[in-house]
């Protein structure tokens, strides 16, 4: 599969040294006698201070990419490379130390998954700092810088994730993937659940996050979300990856019927009737 | 190729038109409401004025709504979390949950105010004539009962079919809202079936018995972009071919936009604007219609696409 544009260098002169490098990424799942691919062969990298959006229908293989950039999921074959190490062969104590360093961070979809539901929102917060080896004085203030960030009062340094409304702890899961000051966060749909206008609250810090040169992976079935944030576009379509490239060149001018059919299909304030005759004709093209 | 579906559209069309003409039969004896000219075919569903109150706390939840729906029309309702869409199609439903009531205006649902209709006749009228599909299509499905006979035991209850002719009839719907192998789907349990198969299944036990009103609400919000602009579709199919009239509720501005012609915009139990679809995406007037507007101008793919040249009246 192609591995779109090189990517872009934040400086003028060298090219900057992608955060994330995957190539020829195979994940299986599965027993060793019945294995099903989830990824067959995936290629992508991401610069420094770069946002990917990586857009699939359900089960196309978005999360287990995820998985597999943060060590979560054993790849078959392919090799990943983070902020320039290869940890294709790096074992559980391995991922672990990087882990613990804070480069690479994640967040996903459901807040009470990246939140300890039995930890006060600052415990939760100190965490990864203090897993860091930060002291307290230290970690404190850093929850509350970060805090700051999401926009979010110190009044709720207290309270249990339970206490929060939705969009609240979603901006605490992203603070907690921030603390650290990662190079890389990866965010596994993390506006999914939320309503509009606490989407574009957490669209905006990501838009921050970037214009300080964190790069960004973000994932979502949501073609609307990955627009409005990504510099580039990556498409999975069952477990491959269809088409990469710039955003507005992908929405645009798409080229894989799926990519087309998303296009078609992501509600827009401009849709025309003629849309629907397309999406039938692409449907029939797909499932052909 | 497709002449099951053909032919279970045109049997629920034919099922519609003798409704309504029994219907025009009975509005004859009624006086026409007020503001609604003589010409205009008479509304399936009037909801006037409708406000909604909690009497737990003693507190006006909704604060008004009102519009009208004729055949083959389609109503948007869109607005913030706890603004109050649902309750209102609740109201519509007769569903209201406990300690709500209507405080305020009224709801004719087919000419009949619902102030007066009794559980029995609320009974005829709710899947007959009025219907819903709400987000979470598992949470209204039996988990240990096959798909088909759900969809059976509907039309056997509701139009008074025999077993054979239910279990056939539910097939056929199932072909109707295009799932793609409709005697495999029968016999499935809700487990086995997606999320966007599992609405499917819902709109069709919905329809099953050939209403005229399907309420929509939040009904493709969970679902993948390309299974929601299916559903989508699929509606506004049933809608043209059939003349199923449709209340769509979205938090998308967008989705309503797509399939309606008419947009209620809410905002703490209020309309704050309200009118044809394309002079409120166009001409909004109130700064929290803009806000949704420029919300998915900045944070959609509306940034990426140019607009449709505007089509003026
Ligand atoms: N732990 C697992 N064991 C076995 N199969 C799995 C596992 N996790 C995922 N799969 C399968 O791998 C494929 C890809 O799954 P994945 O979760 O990566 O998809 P996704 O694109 O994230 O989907 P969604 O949008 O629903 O989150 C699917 O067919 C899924 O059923
Ligand atoms: N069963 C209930 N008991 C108590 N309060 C309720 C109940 N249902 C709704 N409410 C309250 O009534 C108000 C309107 O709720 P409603 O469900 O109509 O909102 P909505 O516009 O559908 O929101 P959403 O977009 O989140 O679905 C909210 O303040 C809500 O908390
Ligand atoms: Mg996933
Ligand atoms: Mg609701």
């Amino acid at each position: 599969m192609s591995t779109g544009p090189a990517p872009k260098a934040t400086t003028p002169g060298e090219p900057a040294k992608p955060v994330l490098e995957v190539k020829d990424l195979q994940v299986h799942y599965g027993t060793p006698r019945r294995r099903r691919p989830a990824l067959r062969g995936v290629s992508l990298s991401v610069a420094p201070g770069e946002t990917v959006g990586i857009i699939g229908e359900t089960g196309s293989g978005k999360s287990t990419f995820a998985r597999a950039a943060l060590g979560l999921v054993r790849a078959s074959a392919g090799s990943v490379v983070v902020d320039g190490e290869d940890v294709s062969a790096y074992g559980a104590r391995q991922w672990r130390a990087l882990r613990r360093r804070g480069v690479i961070q994640y967040v996903f979809q459901d807040p009470l998954r990246s939140l300890d539901p039995d930890l006060t929102i600052e415990a939760s917060l100190a965490e990864p700092l203090l897993v860091r080896g930060d002291s307290r004085e230290e970690a404190a203030r850093r929850v509350r810088a970060f805090l700051a960030r999401v926009h979010l009062s110190e009044d709720l340094l207290d309270r249990l994730p339970g206490e929060l409304s939705g969009g609240q702890r979603q901006r605490v899961a992203v603070a907690r993937a921030l603390v650290t000051e990662p190079r890389l966060v990866i965010l596994d749909e993390p506006v999914s659940a939320l309503d509009s206008a606490n989407r574009v609250q957490i669209l905006r810090i990501l838009e921050e996050l970037r214009d300080d040169g964190v790069a960004l992976v973000f994932i979502s079935h949501d073609l609307g979300s990955v627009a409005g944030i990504a510099d580039r576009i990556a498409v999975l379509y069952q477990g491959e990856l269809v088409e990469v490239g710039a955003a507005g060149d992908v929405i645009g001018r798409p080229r894989h019927p799926y990519t087309r059919l998303l296009v078609r299909s992501a509600p827009t304030l401009h849709s025309a009737p003629a849309d629907r005759a397309e999406r039938a004709a692409l449907r029939a093209l797909l499932n052909a | 190729m497709t002449t099951l579906s053909e032919k279970i559209l045109t049997e629920a069309e034919s099922e519609i038109e003798s409704e309504a003409e029994s219907q025009a039969e009975i509005e004859e004896s009624t006086e026409p409401g007020p503001g609604h000219p003589a010409e205009q075919p008479s509304p399936v569903l009037a909801v006037r004025d409708v406000r909604i109150s909690d009497r737990a706390g003693d507190r006006e939840i909704v604060h008004g709504v009102s519009f009208t729906l004729t055949p083959g029309s389609a109503v948007g309702i869109v607005g913030e979390s706890g603004s109050g869409k649902t309750l209102t199609c609740r109201a519509a439903l007769g569903i209201l949950p406990a300690h709500f009531e209507i405080t305020g205006g009224s709801v004719e649902i087919d000419g009949n105010d619902i102030a007066g209709l009794s559980p029995t006749r609320w009974t005829d009228l709710r899947g007959a004539t009025i219907s819903a599909v709400f987000q979470d299509p598992a949470s209204y499905l039996n988990p240990s009962i096959r798909v088909g006979a759900q969809i059976a035991e509907v039309l056997r209850v509701k139009k008074g079919l025999k077993r054979r002719a239910a279990h056939r009839r539910a097939i056929e719907l199932l072909r109707v809202v295009h799932l793609r192998d409709p005697e495999l789907v029968h016999a499935q349990y809700p487990h086995e079936l997606s999320g966007g198969m599992l609405q499917r299944v819902l709109i069709a036990v919905a329809i099953a018995a050939g209403p005229r009103i399907l309420i929509a609400d939040e009904a493709t919000t969970a679902l993948d972009v390309t299974v929601q602009a299916e559903i989508l579709d699929l509606l506004a199919d049933l809608r043209e071919r059939t003349g199923l009239a449709l209340v769509v509720v979205s938090h998308d501005l967008a989705v309503v936009a797509q399939l309606c012609d008419e947009v209620l915009v809410m905002r703490r139990g209020e309309v704050v604007e309200q009118g044809p679809t394309r002079d409120v995406l166009h001409h909004p007037r109130h700064e929290y219609t803009r806000l949704l507007i420029a919300e998915h101008e900045q944070y959609g793919l509306e940034k990426f696409l140019a607009p449709a040249p505007e089509e003026d009246a």
